[in-house]
């Protein structure tokens, strides 16, 4: 009964059924639909190939065949461009704001977000060290710390605005606080990453706090760092974007964006989040390049 | 008849209950020190970014206050940089016990706009659905993944990469765009935290679903088990674990994505509205109770999370 029904290749017909119901029903849909079993096929093929080569074009034709249906979809079924704009009116939009677009990233990324990262993770890390040589802290800020590092500390834009003005400062204020406590409690995890036994071999070469510091523990509470490091690029940019919607200058990417909705020019608010999420990326992948370049040891790196 | 009680005595033989309550006390106790140093910061943060503000009344007024006076003033204004914790405290009160939930308007039983809960349900209702739909659709796709190598190569990338984009701070867009076509309410919050939710659940579960040993998903090959037998019957269980985490994760996100949501949009109900209009007025004390009841909500979700998951993994026997 089982081997009956394995016989018979299921999803191939079932795909062709589909696609004839459809050209009954709506011509636009057989379209779309016709893209996407097509796009479907040729990956399953490939996949079942195998191979590094494989492992790149497959997820590529998947965010092509994506893209396509958005276009596809917006100019088939006439979507108003307020609701949403087609792929290729977003690369218009970006190609012509290339200027202003980059003003924006260079006020919020770099001088907000970049800003806050760089003073926020360096603090927990500081703190981390206090942190890591007081039992007494470890049990006290480390519940509070989790806890903190829950908390939706997005929230706290509007007071930073208000305290530190519409300025990048404020900005960077915001970031500095979301990134904080989970960067504090990865660098803390990872300072306790080495092993007594490795630690007790520094102690009998007579090694110093700071010897045994620089030479063991910090190596190995590196893949913690970085993936605190890693977690908080996202943070950084969502707190440096969020905090522009309580009051900005008439410059950066949350601000953009909240005037860019009210004049209800899509193409260029879609534009501002093809900018975030190419950095968010970058930063990202900045982060794990650096990542692989120290602790190509660890066997996470392995290949 | 006296006894006289030897003090060793009863220091020799210390009784069960000492023991867990000196357990108790040194989790307890350097968390509460913590706190108490953080809130004893906040009273002396409140006292220096205030006193700007009294002095300057008192210019204004030539009136000359002494140093306590000056200290009282800074501890009940009513639009303080910083106001102090117990202000924050009465306004949660306040605004919580202090208001009815439902009062009578035009001869209807309605939501009391003033109650705090109202605002927190306006926030937590969507957040709620919209972490069910999308953990429930993570976990879906997750179980694809598992069993269809394309899906796996053409999607997890993406999944991956998606995790990269600060898609929060764009989450009112999507609001905005939603109420353009007409929805308005609790479905475009929802959709929202589902988005947040989905993700991570996505991420945890197809590495909880790959966590059963090679040993184990070949002894249910020699038992020629099916695949939705291994599925129901190792995967899913061996994945829990992984399934609480990341539940974890996405009900946290979910709340932020519906307060960052209700940001631009002008939204008049819920807590992040009340975070907008208090900071469109000035309003320090509504924006700071706003805040720390968005926090229990944070807190309290987690913590029912954590509860499920106890209870969960102690019924399965991997409880601690």
């Amino acid at each position: 009964m089982n081997s009956a029904f394995r016989s018979i290749p299921i999803l191939p017909v079932a795909a062709v059924a589909i696609l004839v119901v459809a050209g009954f029903y709506d011509l636009r849909l057989w379209a779309i639909l016709a893209v996407w079993l097509g796009a479907w096929f040729v990956n399953t093929r490939l996949s079942a190939m195998g191979g590094p080569v494989v492992a790149i074009w497959v997820p590529v034709i998947f965010g092509a065949t994506l893209l396509v249906i958005w276009e596809l979809a917006v100019r088939l079924y006439e979507i108003s461009p307020v609701i949403l704009p087609a792929p290729s009116a977003i690369a218009v939009a970006f190609a012509e704001n290339t200027d202003l677009l980059w003003a924006d990233f260079v006020q919020t990324i770099l001088k907000g977000a970049l800003m806050g990262y760089v003073i926020g993770c360096g603090a927990a890390v500081l703190v981390a060290l206090a942190v890591d040589r007081s039992l007494f802290l470890q049990k006290g800020l480390l519940p509070v710390g989790a806890f903190l590092a829950a908390l939706p500390i997005v929230g706290t834009a509007p007071i930073f605005v208000m305290w530190l003005g519409f300025g990048p400062a404020s900005k960077a204020a915001v970031v500095v606080a979301m990134v904080f406590f989970p960067m504090l409690v990865n660098a803390v995890e990872g300072l306790k990453a080495s092993s007594a036994m490795q630690r007790d071999l520094m102690h009998t070469y007579a090694a110093s706090y700071g010897q045994s510091l620089m030479k063991l523990r910090l190596p190995t509470a590196l893949p913690f760092l970085f993936n605190g490091l890693k977690i908080c690029t996202t943070l950084a940019l969502i707190g440096a974007i969020v905090a522009e919607f309580f009051g900005s200058p008439t410059v950066g990417m949350g601000f953009r964006i909240k005037i860019a909705v009210g004049r209800l020019e899509m193409g260029l608010v879609w534009a501002e989040i093809v900018v975030a999420a190419l950095a968010g990326t970058g930063f990202y992948g900045l982060m794990t390049l650096l990542e692989r370049q120290l602790t190509f040891w660890h066997p996470s790196q392995r290949r | 008849m006296t006894t006289t009680v030897d003090p060793t005595e009863n220091a020799a033989v210390p009784c069960a209950f000492c023991v867990a309550m000196r357990r108790v006390a040194g989790a307890v106790l350097p968390a509460l020190t913590v706190v108490g140093v953080i809130v004893l910061i906040w009273y002396a943060g409140a006292y220096l970014m205030n006193r700007s503000i009294t002095l300057d009344t008192a210019e204004r007024r030539d009136v000359e206050l002494t140093a306590g006076e000056v200290f009282a003033d800074t501890m009940a204004q009513e639009r303080p940089r910083l106001p102090a914790p117990h202000q924050v405290i009465a306004e949660l009160w306040n605004t919580t016990a202090g208001e009815e939930m439902f009062r009578i308007r035009r001869g209807e039983l309605r939501p009391n706009p003033r109650s705090l809960f109202f605002h927190a349900y306006q926030t937590l209702a969507p957040t709620i659905l919209g972490f069910i739909i999308g953990s429930l659709a993570g976990l879906l796709l997750a179980i694809g993944i598992v069993h269809n190598r394309a899906m796996d190569l053409s999607v997890m990338p993406w999944a991956i990469a998606s995790q990269t984009i600060p898609i929060l701070a764009v989450a009112p867009i999507v609001i905005v765009v939603l109420n353009a076509v007409g929805l308005t309410g609790v479905v475009p919050k929802s959709l929202i935290s589902a988005y947040l939710s989905f993700f991570p659940v996505v991420v945890g579960m197809v590495k909880g679903l790959r966590s059963p040993s090679a040993m184990d998903l070949d002894l249910l090959r020699t038992y020629s088990a099916s695949a939705s037998e291994t599925l129901f019957k190792l995967r899913l269980p061996s994945s829990v674990p992984f399934l609480f985490a990341s539940l974890k994760v996405g009900i946290a996100a979910a709340l932020v994505g519906t307060i960052v949501a209700e940001l631009p949009t002008g939204a008049r109900f819920g807590l992040g509205a009340r975070l907008l209009t208090g900071s469109y007025y000035g309003q320090t004390i509504q924006i700071w109770s706003a805040l720390f009841m968005a926090a229990i909500c944070a807190a309290a979700l987690v913590a029912l999370l954590g509860l499920a998951e106890r209870i969960t993994l102690r019924r399965m026997g991997l409880g601690a």
